[in-house]
This record gives C-alpha cells, structure tokens and sequence, in this order.
C-alpha cells in the first residue's frame, strides 16, 4: 500500500530527527541535558500533533483548506491575556511569574471564549461562516486591544509580552506538560465515536445531511475538540497555530487523498518534523539567536502566497 | 408517502414557500416546474431535511420529518442539489462508494461493493470508473453523482435540476436514467426541472409552483394544457402532440 509506505518514510524522518534532537551535540552533562532535552521534545510532539489534528478537523469542518483555526481568535484572546495581567498586574505578579497560574488562567480564557462564541452561534441558527466571521473580528479586535496596551506599558514590561508573543518549547513546565497531555487525550477520546463522520464531513454540509450526518451536533462537538487542542497547545508553548497550515497542505499535496486516516496521521508526522527539525536549526544553527516561530511563520508565510497564487491560477 | 402539509418558509420578511401542502405519489416520476424563485428547490430543500421548516409538517411514510432519526432518514430519502461543488480529488467510484455511507460508516462490506458496482452500471460509468471527478464533462459527473444516490439506496430520490447546464444528448441519458430507475428499481423520483418539454415527456405527475405557492398540481396530461402553462409562466404556450408526446412551443 502506497500510503503505508509514505507513513513509513515520514515515521522514519521524525524519528531520526527526534533521536537526533535527543542525542546529537552532548558534550558531556548527560544527566543535567538529556532529562530537558526529553521534556522539550515532548513538548513539541504533543503541540505538534495537536495543532496539526486540530487543522485538519477545523478545515474539514469548513471545507476549506487555506484556513486555519487561528480564525477563531484564540491566539489573539491569548496574547490578550498575557498584555492584561502585566497592564494591570505588573510583569512580577503571580500570574506572570508563576508558569502553572499563567497556563490556567489562559487556558481558562480560551476555552470560555470560544463556549460563548458556540453558544451564541448556536442561538443564531449554527452558521458555521457566521462563527469565522464573529471570530476573525473578535480576534482583530483583541490584537488591537493588546498592542494598545503594550504601547502603555514600561518597554521592561513590554518585553515580558513580547516574549510570550512567540511561542517556544526552551521553558516547557513538566508539570504543564503532563496536565496538557492529559486534557488532549481527554478530548482526543472525546473526538474518537465521530472519526467515522470524517471523510464524508468534507464533502459539505448538504452531501453530509443526505448521507445521514448529524451534521450540526457533530459541528458543535468538533469545534469543542478544535478549541480545547488549540488552547492547550497555545498556554504550553505560544501562538503557532500557522504550523497547521503548512503541514496540513503539505499533507495533502503528499497523500492527495480524502481519508481522514491517513491524512491526521500524516500531518501530524510533518508537524512534529516541522518542529523537530525547526527547533534543531533554532538550538544547532541559529544558537538561539532566533525562535521557531519567526522560522515556522516565515516557511509557512511563503507557502501560503504560493497557494493562494496556485489557487488563482486554478480558477 | 412524502406528504407535506401546510409548510411555509420565509428568509427575513421574504416569504419563499407559503402554505405549500402536497402529497408525492409513490413509484413515479414527479416534476416540480415553475418560473425562477418559484420556490422549487426550497421546498425540495426542506424535504429532505437540508434546511429547516419554518411552519407546517413533512411526512415521510408517515412520520414527522423531525421525529427520524437523520441516520435512518439518510435510508428512506435520498437529494441531489443543482450545483455538487466538491473540493476533494476524489475519483467516480470513490464519490459512488460514498452512497453507502448510511449502511456501512465508511466501512465497505461486501454487499456495499455490489451496491456500488450496480450503480456504477446504471449509469453507464463503469468503465471509467476510476477516473477523477475534475477530468469529467459534466454530463459524465452528473451521471457520478446520480449513481452516487442511486447506490444509497433510497426509495425517494430528490434532484434539484438534474439538467442544469447539460447539452440535449446528456439531458436525454439522465432522464431515461432516472425513468429506469423508477420502471426498474421501482423508485420515487422527485425532481426540479425548468425544460417544460422535458417534464412533459417523463413525468408521471407535474406540481406547478409560482411566488412560493403551489398553483396547480395534477397528472401529465392534465397539466400540460396551454391554460395551466399559461397561468404558471404568463405566456401563452403552442401544444403539439408530436410522436404521442406533447411538445410545448414558446420560443416566439
């Protein structure tokens, strides 16, 4: 089978470079290195996969294939977030100092939010176009919001934001990591009993309903699912929901199938050798001089123009 | 028995389908016509579940159309809309295997691949059956996608213009494709049609709607009459009876 093999090959690249995360460049230290290297590499298996499984459900869902659940405005509501508690709080408060606080609390933000906004879509009838909508201006909304707020505060406490504005795995909490992979297992199970809906989700709502799809019940669960993943995987690291994108596109340019199958697991092994292999050139080549998220925007920026001009051409 | 009663549907002040009750009789062809907004594919719509009623009731076998399961639903009803805009490479079989999602969830049993090779045959795509959608005319993915509800399976099939935008020789094969089904397969076929020639020559029963309401319903020969076409469409209509078919003529 065709599409075994691919999997395969793409198993084999995350795993060497994993491993070659893990074990490449130790000079000595291995106690006091490898023990870190272990939890950041975790880190970006867990985000990785979580960004990339929440993609691909949130484009199936729209059909569409050049958005991302970015549109939601849970990275904005996040950066939010973080501006509110150093404009008010100051940077040395507890909820900027104390890594677990901040998870919770931002965590806690974007999952209300993004309830409300169901909620109040669900009142309106369950538009799902509406939803994006209501998202991409709330989401406007919020980034206007934060950097008007930046522009207020201390440059030193500028700085603390600024930093949460990229997302990094090199301060990954162990403890957040467990309670992030318990709540993605967690939605993960709750995800499982509508796999099977998947492939004929993407066909479009009209097709879905005739085949027998509870379309808007589904709807609403996968957006809960999309949601909660996304929200997790921003308190962990930072905003890099842009990765879905890329990895998403490139797995359907490698695969060129419907089957959710095959396409979930695909995306998610580019998303973590995206990350691996990015985060190995951010440590091995740039020596932290810059972070994933300018490299993972920038590769992600250029191909989006390339789809978007692909697209053009198509029509 | 698909029955509809009393059912309305407005979108904003704009009223679509006002008071439409109807009643679809079983193992026959029956044809919806009537000027653009008539309100046609609304109704179709809200039949077969893809939008929601604002007023009035859908019976089907005489159950509430809310009171069935979607699932089971997707077994007894099946609906084609007038534009099939699927952004998925997928090829003719894949696109008829999914027909077969109510039964089987995705899991193809045996008894599924036969379903879908009949379907295939019926419509004569079989041969290219493993071609993609985008390399198609679009008399051939029409064909797809009506083999696609014929492997559902279902005793009532809806289309919403099945003819839109197909050349004569093509509109031709679908209509004795869908009147096949209903000799054959002994099928409910309800459809949308704006060629009025066309229901005249394969329908069994012709509903006539205009500005949201039904204005006249009733077997073939009653309703291709130059009175009843001319208080749907406001023109007068020249009848000809050409080979036993009566042929309408409005060109001029």
């Amino acid at each position: 089978m065709l599409f075994k093999r691919k999997i395969l090959l793409l198993l084999i690249i995350a795993a060497g470079l994993v491993l070659a995360f893990l074990f490449t460049g130790v000079s000595s230290n291995w106690d006091y290195i490898l023990p870190r290297r272990t939890v950041k590499i975790s880190a970006i298996i867990v985000t990785g996969a979580a960004i990339a499984f929440s993609t691909v459900i949130f484009q199936t869902i729209t059909t569409n294939r050049i958005l991302t659940p970015s549109i939601l405005g849970l990275d904005s509501m996040y950066l939010l977030v973080q501006t509110l508690v150093v404009f008010f709080f100051g940077s040395g408060s507890i909820a900027m100092m104390d890594s677990q606080v901040n998870y919770l609390l931002s965590v806690a933000a974007m999952v209300l939010f993004s309830f409300l906004l169901f909620k109040w879509l669900l009142r309106r009838g369950g538009n799902i176009y509406l939803l994006l909508l209501v998202g991409i201006i709330l989401g406007t909304f919020f980034s206007s919001l934060s950097s008007f707020m930046q522009v207020l505060i201390d440059p030193n406490e500028f700085l603390i934001v600024q930093d949460k504005m990229f997302a990094s795995f090199n301060n990954v909490n162990t403890d957040l990591l467990g309670i992030s992979v318990v709540i993605m297992i967690g939605s993960l199970l709750y995800y499982l009993p509508y796999h099977k809906y998947m492939d004929v989700m993407a066909l479009g709502k009209d097709h879905a309903v005739n085949l027998g799809v509870p379309y808007e019940r589904i709807i609403q669960r996968l957006l809960i699912v999309v949601a909660v993943l996304i929200s997790v995987a921003t308190a962990l690291v930072g905003p890099v929901t842009f990765l879905g994108l890329l990895v998403v596109n490139l797995a359907h340019e490698f695969l060129n199938t419907f089957r959710h199958n095959y396409l979930l697991a695909v995306s998610i092994l580019f998303s973590v050798i995206a990350l691996a292999g990015g985060q190995l050139i951010v440590e091995r080549v740039f020596t932290f001089s810059t972070t994933i998220s300018v490299l993972i925007n920038f590769i992600g920026g250029i191909y989006f123009i390339y789809l978007l001009l692909r697209e053009n051409k198509a029509w | 028995m698909v029955k509809v009663l009393n059912l309305f549907k407005q979108y904003g002040t704009r009223s679509v389908v006002e008071d439409v009750s109807v009643s679809i009789p079983k193992g026959k062809i029956t044809t919806f016509i009537g000027p653009n907004g008539a309100g046609k594919s609304t109704l179709l719509s809200m039949i077969s579940r893809l939008i929601t009623k604002d007023e009035g009731e859908v019976k089907i076998e005489g159950q509430e159309i809310n009171r069935w399961k979607t699932e089971d639903l997707s077994k007894k009803i099946s609906i084609l809309k007038q534009s099939n805009h699927i952004h998925l490479r997928l090829t003719i079989r894949e696109l008829v295997s999914f027909g077969r999602f109510p039964y089987s969830k995705g899991r193809l049993t045996e008894e599924d691949e036969v379903k879908v090779e009949q379907a295939l045959d019926f419509v004569a795509l079989s041969d290219m059956q493993h071609k993609y959608l985008d390399q198609l005319s679009g008399g051939q993915r029409q064909r797809a996608y009506i083999a696609m509800v014929i492997a559902q399976d279902t005793e009532y099939v809806l289309l919403d213009e099945p003819l839109n935008n197909l050349d004569m020789n093509h509109s031709v094969q679908i209509m004795k494709t869908l009147s096949r089904l209903v000799r054959e397969l002994g099928k409910t076929v309800v459809l949308v049609v704006h060629d009025i020639n066309f229901a005249s020559c394969y329908s069994d029963y012709i509903v006539a709607m205009k500005n949201g309401r039904i204005v006249e319903e009733g077997a073939k020969e009653k309703m291709i009459e130059p009175a009843v076409l001319n208080s749907i469409y406001d023109m007068d209509i020249d009848i000809h009876t050409i080979n036993n078919q009566k042929i309408c003529v409005y060109f001029q």
